[in-house]
């Protein structure tokens, strides 16, 4: 693609969103209020596993200001189940436990009262009364015949095993001159969005139409939440003008939004339930993957990666929703940045008694991207070959793009070697090298992380289809609609919720880009779910790509039918005129010309003045498939993922304190690739924020379960979340591959940095481990875990 | 439960009323004066989105109760624009240099970074990031906001300069 000028595209721009977060006047959903309002507190389950023998709510009944007390029973009879991404039509999942509570934490009732606090007083005061069950933990020990059920009407703890192979793997093993193979660990983590999951409904029994308003970024949501209330879709309106204060994936509350809507038609109130921070933990269904890698790798003497072997294992929780579809995604991006030659895959997600997963930045494909630069870092140990050396002799290179890999995703454009190389210099490797070597000499354990990881974007629903033959779903279409008014000014509105992204600042950039107007006098709105066009929300790093597809195709409807109305008003062919700043002028005599203002005026007063064809008002909208999309996978699972592919080269130092075995990282540095950047502010901000996200996965951030099954991390004082001590102050280092597929040459970056920090930095912590010849592939390499690993390393050598 | 009879100042306003004892400075300044900026995110004096100024000192709001608030001067986000319409150099500088994503801890990292700036107008990094340390922020990874206190800090050392560098943006 040609180097494009751009006016308002990848300049610096103040995001529109931003003004009325300083002004501490956002609209979350916990800042609204309705008269009459009731609230929601729930009665959660003690036990990892047990079976409800009974439900005593008499006394909290009793209780001055108490509404209504909700179990399981009865909302089971008056809702349907939601059930699992994959074909498991037998694991259902109520918003309250039924029958059976399946993991400590798990909703059994629902307790509604005139304040949040006497529904907290109420709940406490509803008896359970349990018969304990033995609970399954362990992933591995699920897998076994033997092992308890979660879900005894499956049958067994699988709930997806596939084996796919691309390629000649098991040729390529035999023939390769080294095979090496390894297990690495990630750890349960989450996103953990500082603001809750939230939900206030309404119902109007006049209208027969429920009023949601909820922190919700989930794909329909809407079509989702009308069917397990058993409503038409057009009874159920979202409202997606709520602020949402972070998601990163995982605000889905889709069993919140089901109990408060039940709630709130039965009780002919409006309903809230707000989760805090315990329930959002615990009981929110917003856990993330928990993924144990067994990785073989077959290579040449000369560090060519010629196959992998992978088999994935995720411990999904209690329950399934999206969490199994996390294994699938990974396919579009098997082999990293690499080229290899073929792929064995193999994905089972098994059910546990722990909270259940939703879905987390990357969609699987940080703890993938961090099983492959292990790989890599181990091939460079098994031959004594620079890390790097490796890395730069893998690479797919410029010149291969587009490339197909294995399981059939082609990746769209890329430059890896350069991208690589700017963030070496950037961050002067040499001298970094020097500095480790020489605190290395003082004693201490030093060490510098590379990771070369893939950021898969465009959100496509092509893992749907492929982990689950039932489902056709082969669009992930995404729409924007524009009105201009008849004194010329500019309406654009969007059709899902934001969670931080900027799709405002996106919306009006690029449809000021199109039009020539300055995105400054734009106004973005959204449209609720009744009024919506389709939307498959922010997920899978597509907004970028997908409604800015969509506005700029919008956009680009209005100036035809600009072009074609100003034409018409100067007497002229449309040939013979051209848009300029909003204007229609003769070609041959620019000094005659419509205005904006004119035009605006002529399309929504002169009809008499209107070309033959156009329609009187100026409004357009479009709907845009995904790029590469509309295809099923072919019957050996090769699939195009997702159409765009970001890179990014992380480099860190770390030096490791070997009593605490605390991490210091800085300098570190990200070379970063994801095509033109529509606001580089933005982009920026979202790669700083997913290293960070990153640091925490790799150091500190862990749902811990003890062996009984009981939950130990409910608290921000036992989930750590870093801070601004914890995180070093990031260079990133920009590069521009222009993606063939889109308006503008755009990628996806909301996933940036999350992708690959934790393979950056394990790198790095092994690197600094190698002098006391210590390895780990587990992560998050908490300081407790290093301190004793190196505790033992000091016992063996003394 | 007892009830209590509070006066304190928010945002330069007088406030009167009465509060069940156990209701939390947070629940106080959000349900019963509607003043929503400021969040509600751990509860239990952690992540720092409740934070107010409290007689100037940044504190939790969530760890007080709002009997204790009683005769108390109290600033929240809500209060620290000069007026209704307008931005603080700090909040200037936070849009300048895009130092929030969802905007839901930015009220309370808006508080901890004026509590610096108001004893401190020439912040190094590293009392930056200990003035911040106590707020939790998962979108910016803190870089930005970080810049966007720097950037305040230089412009209110200049605050005698002419009106046009004082930080009031051109986008304001």
């Amino acid at each position: 693609m040609a180097e494009q000028t751009f006016r308002y595209i990848a300049k610096k721009r103040r995001p529109k969103e931003d003004r009325r977060f300083i002004a501490g006047a956002g609209r979350f959903v916990a800042d609204l209020a309705l008269p009459g309002m009731l609230h929601v507190a729930l009665v959660a389950s003690p036990y990892p596993f047990a079976r409800i023998r009974g439900i005593d709510s008499e006394a909290a009944r009793a209780l001055p200001g108490m509404i209504a007390v909700l179990t399981g029973a009865e909302l089971a009879a008056g809702t349907d189940p939601t059930l699992p991404g994959v074909d498991a039509p037998k694991v259902k999942r109520w918003p309250l436990a039924h029958e059976f509570v399946r993991y400590p934490g798990e909703w059994v009732a629902a307790v509604v009262a005139e304040s949040r606090a006497i529904a907290e007083d109420a709940a406490e005061l509803v008896e359970v009364d349990y018969e304990p069950l033995t609970p399954v933990t362990d992933p591995e020990a699920a897998m076994k015949p033997d092992a308890p059920a979660v879900h005894p009407d499956h049958g067994s703890n699988v709930l997806f095993r596939k084996k796919w192979v691309w390629g000649a793997v098991e040729e390529d093993f035999a023939a390769a001159d080294q095979t090496l193979s390894f297990r690495a660990r990630w750890h349960r983590s989450s996103t953990v969005p500082i603001e809750t999951f939230g939900v206030l409904a309404q119902w109007n029994p006049a209208q027969q139409l429920l009023d949601v308003w909820a922190s919700i970024q989930m794909p329909k949501f809407a079509d989702q939440l009308a069917k397990a209330l058993r409503l038409p879709g057009n009874a159920v309106r979202v409202h997606f003008d709520v602020d949402v204060g972070g998601s990163y994936g995982v605000k889905r509350g889709l069993k919140h939004s089901i109990l408060a809507g039940f709630l709130a038609k039965k009780l002919g109130a409006p309903v809230r339930l707000m989760e805090d921070r315990l329930e959002n933990m615990r009981g929110g269904d917003a856990q993330g993957p928990d993924r144990i890698f067994d990785m073989q790798v077959a290579f040449g003497n000369d560090g060519i990666i010629r196959a992998l072997k992978i088999r994935a294992l995720d411990d999904c929780g209690a329950h399934a929703g999206r969490a199994p579809l996390q294994l699938g995604k990974p396919v579009g991006a098997i082999c990293g940045p690499y080229r290899v030659n073929a792929v064995e895959y193999e994905a089972i997600s098994v059910t546990t008694n722990k909270t259940p997963q939703e879905a987390v930045r990357g969609f699987g494909q940080a703890p993938t991207n961090f099983a492959l630069e292990t790989a890599v870092d181990r091939v460079a140990a098994a031959l004594g070959m620079d890390r790097l050396a490796v890395r730069r002799a893998n690479l797919i290179r410029a010149e291969e793009f587009p490339y197909t890999i294995p399981s059939g995703s082609t990746y769209d454009s890329g430059d890896f070697q350069t991208v690589l190389e700017k963030a070496l210099t950037a961050a002067d490797y040499p001298a970094l090298m020097a500095k480790r070597d020489e605190a290395r000499r003082k004693g201490k354990l030093a060490g510098i992380g590379i990771a070369c990881c893939l950021e898969p974007s465009g959100g496509n629903s092509a893992f749907e289809p492929l982990f689950n033959p039932k489902n056709e779903t082969t669009t992930w279409m995404e729409a924007c609609s524009i009105k201009i008014d008849g004194a010329g000014a500019v309406v654009v509105s969007i059709n899902t919720s934001s969670s931080g992204q900027g799709h405002e600042s996106l919306a009006a950039t690029v449809v000021g880009e199109v039009l020539e107007r300055e995105p400054e006098t734009i106004r973005v709105v959204r449209a609720d779910s009744l009024s919506a066009l389709p939307s498959n929300s922010p997920v899978g790093s597509r907004m970028a790509i997908m409604l800015g597809g969509a506005a700029a195709g919008a956009a680009k409807k209005l100036k035809e039918a600009i072009t074609a109305i100003g034409a018409h008003k100067l007497g002229l062919a449309i040939g013979d005129v051209e848009y300029h700043d909003g204007a229609v002028m003769s070609r041959a005599d620019p000094a005659k010309k419509a205005s904006w203002e004119a035009i605006a005026e002529i399309a929504h007063r002169k009809f008499h003045e209107l070309p033959p064809g156009i329609e009187p008002g100026l409004q357009a909208s479009h709907v845009l498939e995904v790029p590469t999309g509309g295809t099923l996978p072919g019957p050996d699972g090769r699939v195009q993922m997702y159409p765009c592919y970001a890179f990014e080269a992380h480099i860190v130092y770390a030096e490791i304190d070997r009593i605490t075995g605390q991490v210091a990282l800085g300098p570190y540095i990200v070379g970063h690739d994801c095509g033109v950047m529509i606001n580089p502010d933005i982009v920026h901000g979202m790669t700083y924020g997913g290293i960070a996200h990153g640091i925490g996965a790799a150091l500190y951030e862990r749902f811990r379960y003890d062996e009984s099954g009981q939950f130990l991390s409910g608290t921000f004082m036992d989930y750590l979340i870093p801070s601004a001590h914890e995180v070093p102050d990031v260079a990133i280092v920009d590069h521009c591959t222009p993606s063939p597929l889109t308006a503008f040459g755009q990628k996806g970056s909301g996933e940036a940095g999350y992708l690959g920090a934790p393979a950056a930095i394990s790198c790095a912590v092994n690197d600094a481990l190698a002098p006391l010849e210590l390895k780990i592939a587990e992560l998050p390499m908490t300081p407790g875990l290093l301190g004793d690993l190196i505790a033992t390393a000091k016992k063996s050598s003394s | 439960m007892s009830q209590h009879d509070i006066a304190l100042t928010v945002n330069g306003r007088a406030y009167r009323g009465t509060v069940p004892a156990r209701l939390t400075l947070v629940d106080f300044l959000r349900d019963h004066l509607r003043l929503t900026g400021t969040h509600t995110g751990c509860e239990h004096g952690v992540c720092g989105a409740c934070s107010i100024l409290f007689d100037g000192q940044p504190m939790r709001s969530c760890l007080i109760f709002a009997v204790q608030a009683d005769g108390a001067t109290i600033t929240t986000v809500e209060g620290l624009a000069p007026d209704p319409a307008g931005l603080s150099v700090l909040q200037d500088c936070f849009w300048e240099t895009h130092a929030l994503q969802c905007g839901f801890c930015t009220p309370g990292m808006l508080i901890a970074a004026q509590a610096l700036l108001n004893r401190n107008r020439a912040p190094s990094d590293e009392e930056i990031r200990e003035a911040i340390g106590g707020n939790l922020c998962r979108c910016t990874g803190y870089k930005q906001i970080i810049d966007a206190i720097k950037l305040a800090a230089s412009r209110l050392q200049g605050a005698n300069a002419p009106l046009d560098q004082k930080g009031a943006g051109s986008h304001g």
